[in-house]
């Protein structure tokens, strides 16, 4: 099998390989696949303030199909919000890097890692704006739980 | 001497032609084209008389006591499809049970899978974590039954070498017909159809430096006297047992091939080997997590079969595209499954994923191989550097307790 000028672009100069801190409340981290499957993509993105992601790195154990699909998620990821982000479909992979039939479950793959990788996020704010809700009354006396929701934006 | 890229490094798929293959071969294109069945004509004599000449060269390498059992095939899906139903179909009044084992070649396995569809019963033999079949179990799975036990001389992925004498010694003495698959072996490890006892052997030129589109199976002629159903009707060449026109370029450079091989092929061996371990002892000494699939002791001279940890072979293969090698990952198959002879050593389906097949041969050189030891540690660090696995792996994590989400 022949690869594409850009799946070989991707895999030859990957683009924001490498780890943001797992932990960080602004992080969403998306690990998906499998090793006995032979693809496993760790994606992790980084929300800004305003709402947009100020940064996306990845690291893929697979082949470069797989490796290129990640990379350049991350590239498109960069600058755009949650729902720009989440709007993200496989297809869109499959066309820039002109994937074959036996490579698109490695587009799937990166759309799973996107996806996983904003539930992540969101999981945590909320976690977060709960336990701001639960620890509010405590420390400020009595607030209504929408707004402590409210104040924490 | 300058190296050329790319370089071959899989020789187990295939071989180049040896140049002094090339040149016995090509005055039968033109000068030299009979027909060999011509019984009437010079033209038809002349081909008849290379064919001959080439075929007691085959059976020399073979150790066959004459030429006359070697019948040439188109190469060794073909023989091994025309011994096994041969077999099956000749003995069917005698018996409907044959042993092989798990990690045969395809053309052994799919065969066996059809003659089970049509009634005989197959019984595949596991093999140890070293590749190797224990003869013990062969000799507990024939039965008043069995016809024909049906085991490779070395593998095609992991190069393991069969105890193929050992086998042979239980199989003449329960007086079971023994058919190897030995196109992998021929010429590189011992072999030899007398003292192994072997009653059928398949054999290919393109893997011996010979043409491709060629090759033989042996047919012993006494003691014990192998019968075979022909597979193709026609004009009952090769002793009735393959019709069809003989392809007589190509049998004549098998036969140049075979003769290189007797001749050199002991050498050969050795220095094939030396270039191996050459490569084999710099992966693992500049790499950690480097496992080697199969028999070290066991096994063909130019094979080397690693597994990466964290790294997928076909990415790794990707990132160093002017080495030519193989890989047992999914992703190099059409079946999306990863290796069945990796499998079958109870290695893991994520190390079977991080293999890479060398396969080293009569070209490659010292600089070629210290080139692709450069080449596959820089480009295995690299990718460990994007592989979350290798992250995982350094932090302490067992991959193994991971919940993973299989797609």
């Amino acid at each position: 099998m022949s690869y594409s000028t850009k799946v070989i672009e991707h895999t030859e100069n990957p683009r924001n390989v490498g780890t943001l801190d797992k932990n960080d409340p602004n992080v969403g981290t998306g690990l998906v696949g499998a090793p006995a499957c032979g693809d496993v993509m760790r994606l992790q993105i980084k929300v800004g303030d305003g709402g947009l992601i100020e940064d996306a790195r990845f690291k893929t154990f697979g082949c470069g199909s797989a490796i290129a699909s990640s990379s350049l998620a991350t590239e498109w990821l960069k600058g755009k919000t949650i729902d720009q982000a989440e709007a993200i479909r496989n297809v869109d992979i499959v066309t820039e890097l002109d994937l074959p039939p036996v490579k698109i479950h490695c587009s799937v793959l990166a759309e799973d890692a996107i996806k996983s990788a904003i539930a992540d996020f969101r999981a945590k704010q909320a976690a977060r704006r709960d336990s701001v809700a639960a620890v509010a009354p405590a420390s400020e006396g009595p607030v209504p739980h929408g707004a402590a929701r409210e104040a924490q934006g | 001497m300058t190296l050329q890229l790319p370089i071959f490094m899989d020789y187990h798929s295939t071989t180049p032609v040896d140049p002094r293959v090339v040149e016995e071969m090509l005055p039968h294109f033109t000068k030299s084209f009979g027909n060999a069945a011509s019984r009437n004509h010079a033209f038809g004599w002349a081909a008849e008389e290379a064919v001959e000449h080439a075929r007691e060269r085959v059976g020399q390498l073979l150790g066959a006591a004459s030429a006359k059992e070697i019948v040439f095939t188109s190469g060794a899906t073909e023989s091994n499809n025309l011994a096994i139903k041969g077999v099956a179909d000749f003995y069917r009044d005698k018996g409907d049970h044959v042993v092989t084992q798990v990690t045969e070649h395809k053309a052994v396995l799919d065969t066996c899978k059809r003659l089970e569809k049509e009634g005989l019963r197959v019984t595949y033999l596991d093999v140890g974590k070293d590749g190797r079949v224990d003869p013990a179990d062969v000799a507990k799975a024939i039965g008043d039954k069995t016809i024909l036990v049906s085991i490779m001389l070395a593998n095609n992925e992991i190069g393991t070498v069969q105890p193929l004498r050992e086998i042979g010694e239980i199989t003449r003495a329960r007086g079971v017909l023994l058919h190897s698959d030995a196109v992998q072996g021929v010429g590189k490890v011992p072999f030899d159809v007398q003292s192994m006892n072997v009653d059928l052997a398949s054999v290919t030129a393109h893997k011996m430096y010979g043409p491709k589109g060629v090759g033989a199976l042996y047919v012993r002629r006494s003691k014990p006297r192998v019968r075979l159903v022909a597979q193709m009707d026609g004009g009952g060449h090769e002793r009735g047992m393959r019709s069809g026109t003989l392809n007589v370029p190509a049998i004549v450079g098998f036969g140049k091939a075979c003769d290189i091989m007797r001749l050199e092929g002991r050498e050969e061996s050795a220095r094939i080997l030396a270039l191996r371990e050459r490569l084999r002892t710099r992966l693992v000494g500049e790499l950690d997590e480097v496992h080697l699939n199969g028999s070290f002791e066991h096994r063909l001279p130019g094979n080397l079969n690693l597994s990466f940890a964290f790294v997928e072979g076909e990415g790794l293969m990707m990132a160093i595209k002017d080495v030519a090698v193989s890989s047992g990952s999914a992703c190099t198959s059409s079946s999306l499954e990863p290796s069945y002879v990796l499998r079958a050593l109870g290695v893991g389906d994520e190390l079977a994923h991080s293999s890479i097949r060398f396969g080293l041969g009569r070209f490659n050189t010292p600089e070629e191989v210290d080139y692709v030891a450069d080449l596959v540690a820089t480009k295995v660090r690299k990718l460990r550097e994007l592989s979350p696995l290798y992250e995982m792996h350094q932090e302490g994590i067992d991959l193994e307790k991971v919940q993973w989400v299989a797609h």
